[in-house]
């Protein structure tokens, strides 16, 4: 048995960190790379509508009922615990304008991209890594058809279609949400909750939640196809692929969500 | 005869691997060219970069009067609908019944009506001995059948040059049969091909020429007979070698 001693611990660690480091750069030469591509073959005929169609169906569609449920859940949940909370102080009665612009600005976004990356993000990599281990891949080329066209281009449409839809209905479903157990719970009538809500909503509160997610929508769905193109290793290799998506793609939106909404204060909120 | 296809000094190594060094060699129009070789040795290699799925580190791909292995993915589309590349497992869309899959290529590359489409895949299956399977799925297919639909997509652009990646690899005798005589027709109808295997029985059957890659480069090439018939202990004992094992 080899000895551990802090030179071999040291030196597994460096290597680790210089895997790591490589895989990462790797990663964002290849996202660049396909960026390229996608930018060059969005533009050229052949279009193909019908696939895109396919594919919103398949993320937009399918994707409804978690979607609502999810929703459903994180409004219930953020205007009992807000409430509760509040209560300490006789703030009861802010809740609602908290929760309307907590879902719409954050929540709705982030748990509905979230979902969409676990969901819609680990489909398209699995998917395409399966098609990259079986030759379908090679063998689209060999037919004279362009993977990017057939492939990365109409889950992208539909991803930037389908996730800020979803978006929306998922504010709205959260918002129902937090009505329902406000008037159930915390004795505000349906009505006032309502007329806080409106009062306190704008409509950049609404369209800059949709701008997150459509960044995010852009990036699972590139890294999906990315990761999926360059899939090796037969069915383990698929495996990993599916898990490194989910993971890369939700650290993705929780990052980038804290620095979209700097973004959103330092240009788009009211100074108060 | 009329060169179809040349290979011109073709360089690649993956990695620190050598595969080829300087592998060159001509395929004449409406032959089939056998080509043999020990496994990992780089025949298909040579048929991924000649399809442009893979590109060669040196040498040219000469076809139709120019070097297409520095041609681009969008230059390509129109060499591959002239060179069909037959994948060893058929490489379906597991996701497209075998008529979806058989339209794909004439769906991108032709303008023929929903009917024409659909009488041309007809016709294709009943090529392939697979009458009737329009609507089954790749996974509801035999490893035979999936191998022979895979023959059937590649061919249906009735293109110059077919490239074979070991189609009877791994396939039972009564489809090994099936699968050469599909090929033998094409031959018929004046068809150009590269025929990759271990097979070498089948080899003999269908090929024209022999060519046996050995160390990155082609040991010798020259017609069946000649090779059945040689002289060379190398050539020898690859032959005798693969049949004893074969039989």
């Amino acid at each position: 048995m080899a000895q551990i001693t802090p030179r071999t611990v040291l030196k597994n660690l460096s290597e680790r960190l210089g895997q790591r480091t490589m895989g990462t750069l790797r990663f964002a030469g290849g996202f660049g790379v396909l960026c390229g591509q996608i930018a060059k073959e969005a533009v050229t005929p052949p279009f193909y509508f019908r696939l895109t169609v396919q594919q919103v169906f398949e993320i937009g569609i399918k994707s409804f009922l978690l979607v609502a449920v999810t929703g459903l859940a994180t409004g219930s949940v953020m205007a009992l615990q807000f409430g509760y909370g509040l209560a300490k102080f006789g703030g009861t009665l802010y809740v609602p304008k908290i929760v309307a612009l907590a879902i719409l600005r954050e929540m709705g976004p982030v748990f509905t991209s979230l979902l969409v990356a676990g969901r819609i993000g680990s489909g398209i990599a699995s998917e395409v890594a399966s098609m990259k281990v079986t030759q379908q891949i090679d063998a689209m080329r060999a037919l004279g058809t362009s993977p990017i066209k057939r492939i990365v281009i109409p889950r992208l449409y539909a991803c930037l279609i389908a996730l800020p839809v979803l978006t929306l209905f998922a504010d709205y479903i959260g918002l129902f949400g937090a009505m329902l157990v406000s008037s159930s719970e915390l004795d505000i009538s349906s009505g006032y909750f309502m007329s806080k809500a409106i009062e306190t909503l704008r409509m950049y509160d609404l369209l800059t939640g949709m701008a997150k997610t459509s960044v995010f929508a852009f990036f699972i769905a590139v890294t999906a196809c990315w990761k999926g193109l360059t899939t090796e290793g037969g069915t383990h290799g698929v495996g990993n692929t599916t898990t490194w998506v989910v993971v890369t793609s939700s650290i993705f939106i929780m990052v980038s969500d804290f620095f979209l909404t700097k973004f959103f204060i330092l240009t788009v909120y009211p100074k108060y | 005869m009329e060169t179809a296809l040349e290979i011109r000094e073709l360089h690649k190594k993956f990695g620190d691997k050598i595969v080829h060094q300087g592998v060159s060699f001509k395929l004449l129009k409406g032959e089939i060219l056998g080509l043999f070789g020990g496994s990992g040795s780089g025949k298909s290699v040579i048929l991924r970069s000649i399809i442009g799925l893979e590109k060669p580190d040196a040498g040219e791909i000469i076809f139709e009067g120019r070097d297409i292995s520095i041609l681009g993915e969008r230059d390509m589309i129109a060499v591959r609908t002239k060179i069909a590349y037959v994948f060893q497992n058929g490489a379906l869309f597991d996701s497209l019944t075998v008529e979806e899959n058989l339209a794909y290529p004439l769906e991108e590359h032709t303008s023929l009506s929903d009917s024409e489409i659909l009488e041309k895949i007809n016709d294709m299956l009943d090529l392939i001995d697979m009458p009737g399977s329009n609507k089954l799925l790749p996974a509801e297919l035999s490893g035979g059948m999936q191998k022979r639909a895979g023959l059937a997509r590649a061919i249906i652009l009735e293109p110059q040059v077919i490239l074979f990646d070991e189609p009877t690899a791994g396939l039972d005798p009564v489809n090994t049969k099936r699968l050469v005589d599909n090929v033998k027709k094409l031959k018929k109808k004046g068809n150009t091909g590269i025929f990759v295997t271990h097979d070498i029985p089948s080899a003999f059957d269908i090929c024209d020429r022999i060519a046996i890659l050995f160390e990155g480069r082609i040991y010798v090439i020259d017609t069946v007979e000649n090779i059945k018939n040689s002289s060379d202990d190398f050539v020898q004992a690859f032959i005798t070698g693969a049949l004893e094992h074969a039989n």
